[in-house]
């Protein structure tokens, strides 16, 4: 029984005070919850009966076969029902539904087996031991209040006593009632407990199955990271085969253009939007190297880091050495974490100098960029950093910042080197 | 400086900018005697029939990365003075290195795509790969400059010296080096000197380039 299971409100309240639980409204909901499961469990004996008896006839006319076949769906309608009953026990620690696929379209995996199998144990042995219990016990207090006044007419038979008279039967009363319903409580409530237990138990996605829904979801956010990569790279291989070419060729054009067009106003003119053309060109080149570097997909993750450190204002340290390439995923978000960091640092910090160190440790790479500003930075606030940390959750990894106030600072970047799928 | 046509092999997928190359090229009174739109071919077209220069595009098909500077490292390896002018997309230092090391020094250029628009300054760097010098783009020098070096031989030089080196290996003359940095040749002389002294490179007279590689490497 999982920790879950012991501390719902009713196993509570049968380990608790027993005068508290006579009067809680604990007995009465167990009563209710075996009286139902009692109907529960009768309406599925007869649908295993009728299915399972028309499946077997009308089996020589193959149409059986499928009358069969569909027994899984009726367990799993069976446990639809009964998850629904389980929060009227277990209150919060009732069975989460295994998934959102309603039960006509049930999967044949373990949980449809184990629902069946509960359908079949209530519909063979709960309920009738629901019936039982709560019948006996009922009828046991309902008989000991009211012996006074049976006895008087007829004699009382109560399990090894025999009541003749109103004499007799009134201290059997006395005693027997109170006794009756604690012990009564206690009978109803855990059988009520036990049993919504086992169908929390049994109806429950289990670990593995928790295990490997986790492993579709880590999959598919993988996959979006991936499709994210994708199209980053389409839009460089688009802008750059497209519009850069057809801007070079154009200032290629205005370069001949000025040979050829005689010295006056439109020899100016044409500088002019050569001059224009080439400083498009180049922010456009800027916008390029932003959405993907070439340099990193063709070099790697050293040489496109040395390339972005080159870039600074300020001197940066660059010290990677990685004997193998990291998967591209892992290689595009440590180069964006990089480029990243070094853009705050020289927004933010006020920093004299920066590093980088990359290195792989075990299975992982390991990438911190430090420098010597003043401090006081943190992930988020606008930062393009959020969204890394975004993207190496989906790949397992994390991004920390140490900053105290005064500096340094230090961003790092932990990621399992491989993506495991 | 006197040019004269030169026989060239042109290495560029896009037939947008090969008409753009070969129409400049052509009204410089060059002749482009194959133009080639992958690797494979530039390579074959080199053997078939030496030119004076082969121009080639860093980025080529199949695979669209550095398939030209294989092919020009491919190259110089059969014909070693071969010069070779390399064409970018990308002001990327990193591909430097796989040029210069497996394909020597003299008669190598790396320029911008964007450069070839300023016509003049371009048929001047392919003169000067043409006559063995080394080329490559002041936007890529000026990168190379950014990056301090802590140790290694360049770490010696003064920052007029940086500068004066950063010049040479644009593939400045002396007299311009000094226009560019408003002192006199004499000055500029003193500067290659000392240069040369601190890199420790004899005296052999094409020291120029391996300064400038030297500095390329550092």
């Amino acid at each position: 029984m999982t920790s879950a299971t012991r501390t719902s409100p009713v196993w509570s309240a049968v380990g608790g005070n027993p005068v508290r639980l006579v009067f809680s409204p604990w007995p009465w909901r167990s009563l209710a919850y075996l009286l139902s499961g009692a109907v529960v469990g009768l309406v599925s004996l007869v649908g295993f009966f009728v299915t399972i008896g028309v499946g077997v006839v009308t089996t020589p006319l193959i149409i059986g076969l499928f009358i069969l076949g569909s027994l899984p769906k009726l367990g799993a309608m069976i446990a639809v029902v009964e998850r629904r009953r389980l929060p009227f026990v277990l209150g919060d620690a009732a069975a989460p539904e295994p998934s959102d696929t309603p039960w006509w379209r049930t999967p044949r995996d373990a949980a449809s087996w184990r629902a069946l199998g509960y359908a079949v144990l209530l519909a063979l042995v709960l309920w009738v031991v629901d019936l039982l219990v709560a019948v006996l016990v009922v009828t046991f207090v309902v008989v000991s209040l009211l012996s006074p006044l049976l006895a008087h007419f007829d004699t009382v038979g109560m399990l090894w006593w025999q009541l003749d008279s109103t004499r007799e039967a009134v201290p059997f009363a006395i005693i027997a009632t109170p006794v009756g319903l604690v012990l009564g409580s206690y009978v109803l409530t855990v059988l009520a407990a036990a049993q919504s237990s086992l169908a929390r138990i049994l109806l429950s996605p289990r670990e593995e199955e928790l295990e490997a829904r986790v492993t579709e979801l880590r999959r598919s956010r993988i996959e979006l990271v991936d499709a994210f990569e994708t199209e980053r790279k389409r839009i460089e291989r688009d802008l750059h085969d497209g519009v850069q070419q057809r801007m070079v060729a154009l200032t290629m054009l205005l370069g001949r253009a000025e040979l050829d067009v005689p010295e006056g106003e439109g020899l100016a003119l044409v500088r002019q939007a050569h001059s224009e053309a080439e400083a498009a060109l180049a922010d456009l080149r800027e916008v390029v190297r932003g959405v993907h570097p070439r340099v990193l997909t063709d070099l790697g993750l050293g040489a496109a880091i040395r390339e972005v450190a080159d870039r600074m204002p300020i001197p940066v340290r660059v010290d990677v050495s990685l004997d193998e390439r990291p998967p591209a995923q892992v290689e595009a978000a440590a180069y964006f974490v990089v480029s990243e960091g070094l853009a705050n640092v020289a927004k933010h910090a006020q920093a004299r100098s920066a590093a980088i160190h990359a290195r792989r440790s075990g299975d992982s790479l390991v990438l911190v960029i430090s420098d010597d500003g003043r401090g006081g930075a943190t992930v988020g606030e606008g930062t393009g950093l959020s969204g890394l940390v975004t993207r190496l959750d989906a790949l397992g990894g994390t991004l920390t910042v140490t900053s105290p106030v005064g500096g340094p600072t230090e961003l790092r970047m932990e990621s399992p080197w491989h993506v495991d799928r | 400086m006197a040019r004269r046509p030169l026989r060239i092999v042109l290495a560029e997928d896009s037939a947008l900018l090969r008409e753009g190359l070969v129409g400049i090229l052509e009204r410089a009174g060059h002749e482009v005697v194959a133009s080639a739109t992958d690797a494979d071919e530039l390579v074959a077209a080199v053997r078939a029939d030496p030119p004076d220069v082969v121009i080639t595009d860093v980025r080529m098909p199949p695979g669209h990365s550095d398939e030209g500077l294989r092919a020009a490292a491919a190259i110089r390896r059969e014909q070693p003075a071969l010069p070779i002018l390399v064409l970018s997309q990308y002001v990327a230092d990193a591909y430097l290195p796989a040029l210069m090391d497996s394909a020597g020094t003299a008669g190598i250029g790396y320029l911008l795509k964007d450069r070839v628009g300023r016509v003049a300054d371009f048929l001047a760097s392919l003169d000067q790969v043409v006559e063995g010098q080394t080329v490559v783009d002041p936007e890529v020098v000026r990168q190379l400059l950014a990056r301090r070096s802590d140790d290694g031989p360049l770490a010696a030089l003064t920052t007029r010296e940086r500068e004066v080196l950063a010049l040479m290996a644009e593939g400045r003359t002396n007299g311009s080096i000094a226009e560019a940095l408003f002192v006199s040749d004499a000055a500029v002389r003193k500067h290659v000197g000392s240069i040369f002294a601190k890199l420790d490179l004899g005296d052999d007279h094409d020291r120029r380039v391996s300064a400038v590689l030297t500095y390329l490497r550092g």
